[in-house]
C-alpha cells in the first residue's frame, strides 16, 4: 500500500508560503520587505524566530532585518487580537472628527493605539489614511471600511464583537 | 466569452480597437457600476451582482453592466451610470436593481437621478481622469478601445527618445508629486547619464492624508500609467521599471497587477514590445507605510529592501539612483499625463493652464465640503470656484475659514485669500505646495493651533531619525504647540517656536523636515490672534481646546 506524506502542519503551511515568496525574488537580500508582508499576512505578526529564518535564508545580518521590521508601520512584532479596528487619522478624518473615536474606544476598552485587550479579542490600530476621505471619520473594523462614524456607533460594534 | 488578447503589433492596435467598439455598440443599454474603493466600500459590488441579476431575470440581452472606475462625486456614492443616455443614478443601494431595470428605456428613477448639469460636471477639465469612469479598468480591450497604447505605438515605431523627450519638454509639463520639477528636463537628464544599465520608478507611495488621486488613477485606468511608464523608459533607454505602491491600497494593487499581466500577454510590456526590438519589465514593490518614502531617495532605498532613510543629494537619482545607476522617478499622476500630451501634441497641452503651470491638476476634495471626492481642474483655477462652485460650499450653513493643500508639507490658505489660483508658485507664494493634490477644507469648527499640532505629531512620528534638525525639531515643536493648546505657553514661546521652524527648515536633510515647519509657519502668519488667544487669555476661537486642566492648577 502505497504511504501518502503526512499532512503539513499549520507551522509547515505558514513557512511554505514564506519560502514560496522569497524563492519567487530569487533569495534577493533586496526582496526583504517583500518577505516581511508575507511573514506578517501568515502568521499575523513578525516573531522573532520567524524574523531569523528570513536573515539566514537571504544572507542578510538579523540586526538588518530587525530594522527594516521597526521601521515600517505595516509591520508589527506583537501578536493581534481576534479582532481589528483600524482608526483612520487623516487629516479629512482628524477635521471631521475621528479624536472623539479614539478617544471613546480608549476610555471604554483601557487600550492605547497598538495595543489589545487582556483577553485578545480587540486589536486597536490606527492608520496614517485609508484614502476613503468621503466617508470620513471611517475605520476599517475587521476588513470592512465603515464610514462617517460616531463614537456610539464604534462602541457598538466593538461590543458585539466581545459577545459573539 | 473573448479570448484573451494575444502578442499585439502596432497595426493589430486599431483592429482591436474597432472590434472592441463594435462589441460595445452591438449593446443598447450599458450601465456602469463605479467599482473604485470609494463606492465599493459602500457596496457597489452588490448593485453590481444584482442589477446583472435582474438584467437576466428580465431576459434583457441587449444590455451590459460595466464595472468602471471613479466617477469623482464619491460624497454622492455608489454611483451609476447609463450609457448612452448619460443618465447618473446617487447613493444607489443593492435594492434599487430592480427599479432600474425596469425604467431602462424610459423615463430614469426620479428619486436616485443625480443632476449633470452643476458645476462639479462641467467646470471640470479631465485629461488624466478622460477614462475613469468611462472604462472597466481590469480590461485591456476597453482601454485599447479609447486609444490606449496608441501612443506607444507611435512611439517606438515614427519617434526616435529624443523627439519624445523634445515634446516632452515643450509641453511644460512639471512633476505632480509636488514639487514641479520639469519633467523634460528630468528625462533628459536621465537619458544624458552614463550607465549601463538605467531604471524607471513610478511613485506610487501617496502618502498624503487625505490624498488619493493616485490610488484612483491606478484604480481606474492603470493601462495609461504602464504605457506612460514604457514611453518614458523607451526615451531614457532604460529596460526595467518599478512601481512602489502603498500596501494599504489592494485594490489599486490587484488592478494593477492585472494590468501588468494583459499587457505582458499582448506583448506591449515585457520583451520585444509590439514586435520591436524594445523590452522593458516592470515589476512591484509593497510599501510599508513610511510617509519619507515619498522622498526619491527614501522610496530607493526602500526598494532595495532596507530602511527607508534618505541620503543627501547630490548625487541625484538621475546620475545614481537605483542600485547606483541613472534612474527616473516620476509620480502616476505624471505618467498618466504622458499619453494624451504625444496624442494631442505639446502646443495643445500648453495651451491650457498659466504661464508656468501647464495642464490641468487633480485634487481630492474632502474636509468639511458639501461635494467630496475627485475633481480635475486646468492650472490656475481660483480656488473659490473649487470650493464654491465645484465643491458646492460648506455645508449646515458654516463659513469656509481655511484650505489646507499639500498635506504634512504645505499649508493652510485662510479664506480671504480664496482668490489664489492654484498652480505651484502663487502655492508657494502663499506658504503652501502643490503637493500631491489632497485639498482639506475646514469649517469654523476647525482650531488652527490644533491643526498644526495634528500635522506636527505627523511629522514627528514620520521622521525618519537620520538627520538630527527633523528628528528634534519636530518633537520640540510639537511639545511646544501641545502646550499652546493646554494654555501652558507664554509669549517666549511663540518666538522659540519661530526660531525652531527657522532652523529645522534651513538644515534637514531631506523635504520632509524642510517642509515640516510649513503648516506651523502659515498658520502662525495668517492666524496668529488664534495663537494669542490661546496663550494669552486660554481661550479657543473655534471651541475646540479644554482648558480645564490649566484652570484648576491656578486655583490650586
Amino acid at each position: 500500500m502505497m504511504q501518502s506524506a503526512p499532512p503539513l502542519s499549520a507551522e509547515e503551511k505558514r513557512w511554505r508560503m514564506v519560502t514560496a515568496t522569497m524563492r519567487k525574488n530569487g533569495y534577493a537580500p533586496d526582496a526583504l520587505i517583500e518577505t516581511l508582508h508575507t511573514v506578517q499576512n501568515a502568521y499575523g505578526y513578525l516573531d522573532t524566530t520567524t524574523l531569523r529564518a528570513v536573515a539566514n535564508a537571504l544572507h542578510v545580518p538579523p540586526s538588518q532585518v530587525y530594522g527594516v521590521a521597526t521601521f515600517y508601520h505595516a509591520f508589527t512584532l506583537k501578536p493581534e487580537g481576534r479582532h481589528r479596528c483600524i482608526l483612520c487619522q487623516g487629516t479629512a478624518c482628524y477635521i471631521k472628527g475621528s479624536q472623539p473615536l479614539l478617544e471613546a474606544i480608549t476610555k471604554t476598552y483601557h487600550i492605547e493605539p497598538g495595543e489589545t485587550t487582556e483577553d485578545g479579542e480587540i486589536s486597536l490600530l490606527t492608520a496614517r489614511c485609508l484614502g476613503s476621505c468621503s466617508l470620513a471619520p471611517a475605520a476599517i473594523l475587521d476588513h470592512e471600511v465603515v464610514g462617517n462614524l460616531t463614537p456610539e456607533h464604534v462602541l457598538d460594534v466593538l461590543k458585539d464583537w466581545r459577545t459573539v | 466569452m473573448t479570448h484573451p488578447i494575444q502578442a499585439l503589433t502596432p497595426d493589430d492596435l486599431p483592429r482591436v480597437a474597432s472590434e472592441a467598439q463594435a462589441e460595445a455598440n452591438s449593446f443598447e443599454h450599458t450601465i456602469h457600476v463605479c467599482t473604485a474603493a470609494g463606492c465599493l466600500s459602500q457596496r457597489s459590488d452588490q448593485v453590481k451582482q444584482n442589477l446583472e441579476r435582474e438584467i437576466h431575470a428580465h431576459g434583457i440581452a441587449h444590455c451590459r453592466v460595466k464595472g468602471v472606475g471613479c466617477m469623482g462625486l464619491c460624497s454622492a456614492g455608489p454611483l451609476v451610470s447609463l450609457r448612452p443616455e448619460k443618465t447618473l443614478y446617487q447613493k444607489v443601494q443593492p435594492e434599487d436593481a430592480g427599479a432600474i431595470i425596469e425604467h431602462l428605456g424610459n423615463a430614469p428613477v426620479a428619486r436616485l437621478e443625480c443632476e449633470t448639469d452643476r458645476p462639479f460636471f462641467t467646470q471640470q477639465t479631465r485629461i488624466v481622469l478622460a477614462n475613469s469612469g468611462e472604462i472597466d479598468p481590469e480590461r485591456l480591450e476597453d482601454s485599447i478601445a479609447v486609444g490606449g497604447y496608441q501612443q506607444l505605438a507611435h512611439v517606438l515605431t515614427d519617434l526616435s527618445p529624443n523627439q519624445v523627450i523634445e515634446q516632452i519638454m515643450h509641453s511644460g509639463l512639471r512633476g505632480r508629486g509636488g514639487a514641479g520639477y520639469p519633467t523634460g528636463l528630468k528625462w533628459s537628464t536621465v537619458a544624458k547619464a552614463r550607465g549601463e544599465r538605467k531604471y524607471v520608478i513610478c511613485n506610487a507611495d501617496e502618502g498624503d492624508p487625505g490624498a488619493f488621486m493616485d490610488r484612483s488613477v491606478l484604480e481606474s485606468d492603470p493601462h495609461r500609467v504602464l504605457e506612460g511608464m514604457t514611453i518614458a523608459a523607451y526615451s531614457i533607454g532604460a529596460s526595467e521599471g518599478y512601481i512602489y505602491i502603498r500596501a494599504e491600497y489592494p485594490l489599486a494593487i490587484k488592478r494593477l497587477q492585472t494590468a501588468i499581466r494583459q499587457a505582458e500577454r499582448a506583448q506591449l510590456l515585457g520583451r520585444n514590445i509590439l514586435g520591436t526590438a524594445f523590452n522593458f519589465h516592470v515589476h512591484m514593490r509593497l510599501g510599508a507605510g513610511a510617509y519619507v518614502c515619498g522622498e526619491e531617495t527614501a522610496l530607493i532605498a526602500s526598494i532595495e529592501g532596507k530602511r527607508g532613510q534618505p541620503r543627501p543629494r547630490p548625487p541625484y537619482p538621475a546620475e545614481s539612483g537605483l542600485w547606483h545607476s541613472p534612474t527616473l522617478i516620476n509620480n502616476v499622476e505624471t505618467y498618466a499625463n504622458i499619453a494624451p500630451i504625444l496624442a494631442h501634441g505639446p502646443d495643445w497641452f500648453a495651451g491650457i493652464g498659466t504661464e508656468r503651470s501647464k495642464g490641468t491638476k487633480v485634487f481630492a476634495l474632502a474636509g468639511k465640503i458639501v461635494n467630496t471626492g475627485l475633481i480635475e481642474v486646468p492650472m490656475g483655477t481660483p480656488l473659490h470656484t473649487i470650493i464654491q462652485d465645484i465643491g458646492e460650499g460648506i455645508p449646515d450653513g458654516q463659513r469656509c475659514k481655511a484650505v489646507q493643500t499639500g498635506g504634512p508639507s504645505g499649508g493652510c490658505i485662510p479664506a480671504d485669500y480664496l482668490d489664489t489660483p492654484v498652480d505651484y508658485e502663487s502655492l508657494n507664494a502663499m506658504g503652501s505646495i502643490m503637493g500631491s493634490g489632497g485639498m482639506i477644507v475646514m469649517d469654523e469648527h476647525s482650531c488652527m493651533v490644533d491643526v498644526a499640532r495634528f500635522f506636527m505629531e505627523f511629522s514627528m512620528s514620520e521622521s525618519c531619525g537620520k538627520c538630527l534638525p527633523c528628528r528634534m525639531g519636530t518633537t520640540e515643536m510639537y511639545e511646544l504647540l501641545t502646550r499652546i493648546v493646554k494654555g501652558h505657553a507664554s509669549l517666549a514661546d511663540l518666538t522659540l517656536l519661530q526660531e525652531l521652524c527657522e532652523t529645522v527648515k534651513q538644515t534637514s536633510l531631506c523635504g520632509l523636515g524642510q517642509a515640516a515647519p510649513n503648516p506651523l509657519l502659515s498658520t502662525m502668519k495668517y492666524f496668529n490672534d488664534e495663537y494669542l488667544a490661546h496663550i494669552i487669555r486660554h481661550t479657543c476661537p473655534a471651541g475646540l481646546c479644554h482648558f480645564a486642566e490649566t484652570e484648576q492648577e491656578a486655583q490650586v
